[in-house]
Parts: structure tokens; sequence; C-alpha cells
């Protein structure tokens, strides 16, 4: 796999997966957030081998506190991937963006490209509450989604397996999905098959990849026609 | 009345159908296994692949899919138990709104 290291705007580092051969086209890819980034991952690296075949570059940054970074993911805070996002962007000399579920709430302003079933933060953060106050009450602890949100916001939470900080949770809480401004929305429908964030048990398609990078070189084709 | 009569079994089928739809995404199980589910079978605590975070996107995918919202206090085992049994709350949070 072609690891590289970009570094973040508080001085540290982090690694992405990079297809770079210096070509035209060079699009950034925002994964989703927290476990679903686990569950698409493989797809959207199978997605990223296609576009490398058709002669487009893509990058797969780990955000701080995400995937192999070493940062502790409690002290990060929405504002910091914002502008570790935009951070990325110039590093890879990104020209378009897919943002893919929550990592919507993250677009870099100036790009422009598409949004893969974007949902909002305050989305995401619904359901890991209601999973961490679903499998309280299996071990007797009566905690609902609510009592949770509380304490989050005032000392941070630790929802299925990720330790979130009291800002954080705040941020995702008020994270509503934006317009999509630059970006063009894909439905999963046009990618078809089971949704693989959905799926209990991580499992890859790989027609998924090849509808996702089609549908991604077909896209930038035409843009580069109308230029 | 026979209108009105129609239009509800139309919703019940149409709640069924999208049901099914998110069981095959959340198990990640094909249609035709989906599609064999009769009200007895089991789901939270009878499919492995049904855990807590599972439950918890099965449940948010329901109520973007059906436009329903459901409140924390509703869930329960019971509701969970069996396909019969969510159909049913489902069913019923689209009647009631």
């Amino acid at each position: 796999m072609p690891i590289a290291v970009w570094p973040t705007p508080d001085g540290g580092e982090e690694y992405a997966l990079a297809f770079d051969s210096g070509r035209a086209r060079r699009l950034l890819i925002l994964p989703p957030l927290f476990e679903e980034a686990n569950k698409v991952r493989h797809t959207l690296v199978e997605a990223m081998r296609r576009l490398d075949r058709m002669g487009i570059d893509s990058f797969l940054p780990d955000l701080p506190g995400c995937n192999e970074s070493p940062a502790p993911l409690e002290r990060q805070w929405l504002a910091g991937w914002r502008a570790a996002a935009i951070a990325a962007a110039g590093h890879f000399a990104a020209t378009h963006l897919l943002t893919v579920r929550a990592a919507a709430i993250l677009a870099p302003p100036a790009l422009s490209g598409w949004r893969y079933a974007p949902t909002g933060g305050a989305n995401a953060l619904r359901a890991m509450l209601r999973a961490r106050s679903i499998s309280g009450r299996e071990s007797g602890i009566n905690e609902t989604a609510e009592d949770l949100l509380q304490i989050g916001r005032g000392e941070g939470l630790e929802l299925a397996g990720y330790r979130l900080g009291p800002q954080m949770v705040r941020d995702l809480e008020a994270a509503r999905l934006p317009d999509s401004g630059r970006l063009s929305d894909i439905p999963h429908a046009a990618i078809g098959g089971s949704a693989p964030w959905l799926r209990a048990e991580p499992g890859f398609d790989p027609a998924q990849a090849d509808m996702l990078a089609g549908f991604l070189a077909v896209e930038l084709g035409k843009m580069d026609e109308g230029k | 009345m026979k209108d009105a009569m129609s239009t509800a079994s139309e919703i019940s089928g149409q709640t069924d159908t999208i049901l099914r739809e998110i069981l095959c995404d959340v198990l990640g199980l094909d249609r035709a296994r989906v599609d064999g589910f009769t009200s007895d079978t089991g789901l939270f605590g009878h499919l492995p692949e049904l855990d807590s975070m599972a439950v918890a996107g099965l449940l948010t995918e329901i109520e973007d899919r059906l436009d329903i919202i459901i409140d924390d206090d509703e869930i329960d085992g019971e509701m969970l138990e069996t396909y019969g049994a969510l159909l049913a709350f489902v069913g019923n949070k689209r009647e009631v709104g």
C-alpha cells in the first residue's frame, strides 16, 4: 500500500494512503467518522486502486486521532479536523474532494466534488449514544442517550470504543449536514447493494468499488470537458 | 371506507418491504434469506451480527427511511426480539405519527 506522510496544522504528522503519480486529477477522500470508517475503508481503498488504473490520483488521509494516527482522539475537535482537512488538501494539491457519510461536515469549502451518502455529525453522535444506551441496558445499566449526552458535554464520553472529548461531543451535537455548496451528493442508491457502513459485520462488495470509481471517473471527465 | 382500508394495508405492506431492506443492509444477508423471516424470527439476542452498535444503526436507519422518530424510552428488548414485534412497533409508529 502506498503510504505518505503529511503535516498537520498543529505541527504533527499523519499518514495517508496515497496513489500519487503526479497526475492532473487529484482526489482527496475524507472517510466517515469513527466506527463507520472501519466498515467503509476496504471499499474506499479498492475504489482508489480502480481510480489509479483510470489515471486519477487519490489520497485518503488519517485525520488526527483516527485510524493509525498517534494523536489522542479525545483531544480532537471539529475545527481541528476541518483545518487538518484543508492542510491535507493543500499538501497533496487536491483538485477535487469526496466526503463519505459524516465527513461531509469537514469539507474544505474551496474544493468541488462529491458527498457520498452525506449525514450530519448530530446523526453520527446519536447512533453512538444509542448504541451505548442499548448495551448498557443489556448489562442492567439504565442510562438514556440524553443522560449520556449531558455527561459527554461536560467531561467527554467513550462511545463504541471511541473516547470523545467534551468539545467534540458539543461540536458533533451542533453539526447538522451543511448545504452542499460546491459539492454534489451521491446517494447510496446510485452505488447499489447493501450500504457498507450499516453492515454489522464488515464486508466488501467489489461491485460497489467498481461503481464508485466508475462514477467518479465519469464525473471528473465531464468536468474536464466543461473547462 | 374501502379506500381508507386499502391505503392502510398499502402502508403496512410498504413498511414490511422497507424494514426487510434495512435488515438486509444491516445484517449483510441476502434478500432471499430476509424474505424468509416470519413474525417469529428472532432478532436481537438471536442473531450474533446484531450487537448494540448494529441495533443503533438499524434504528437510526429505520427513522431515516420511514420518517419516524423513535424515543429512547421506547427501545426495549421486547420490540427488538422478533421480526413481528419490530414490524408491529414500526407500523404503529407510522400510523400514530
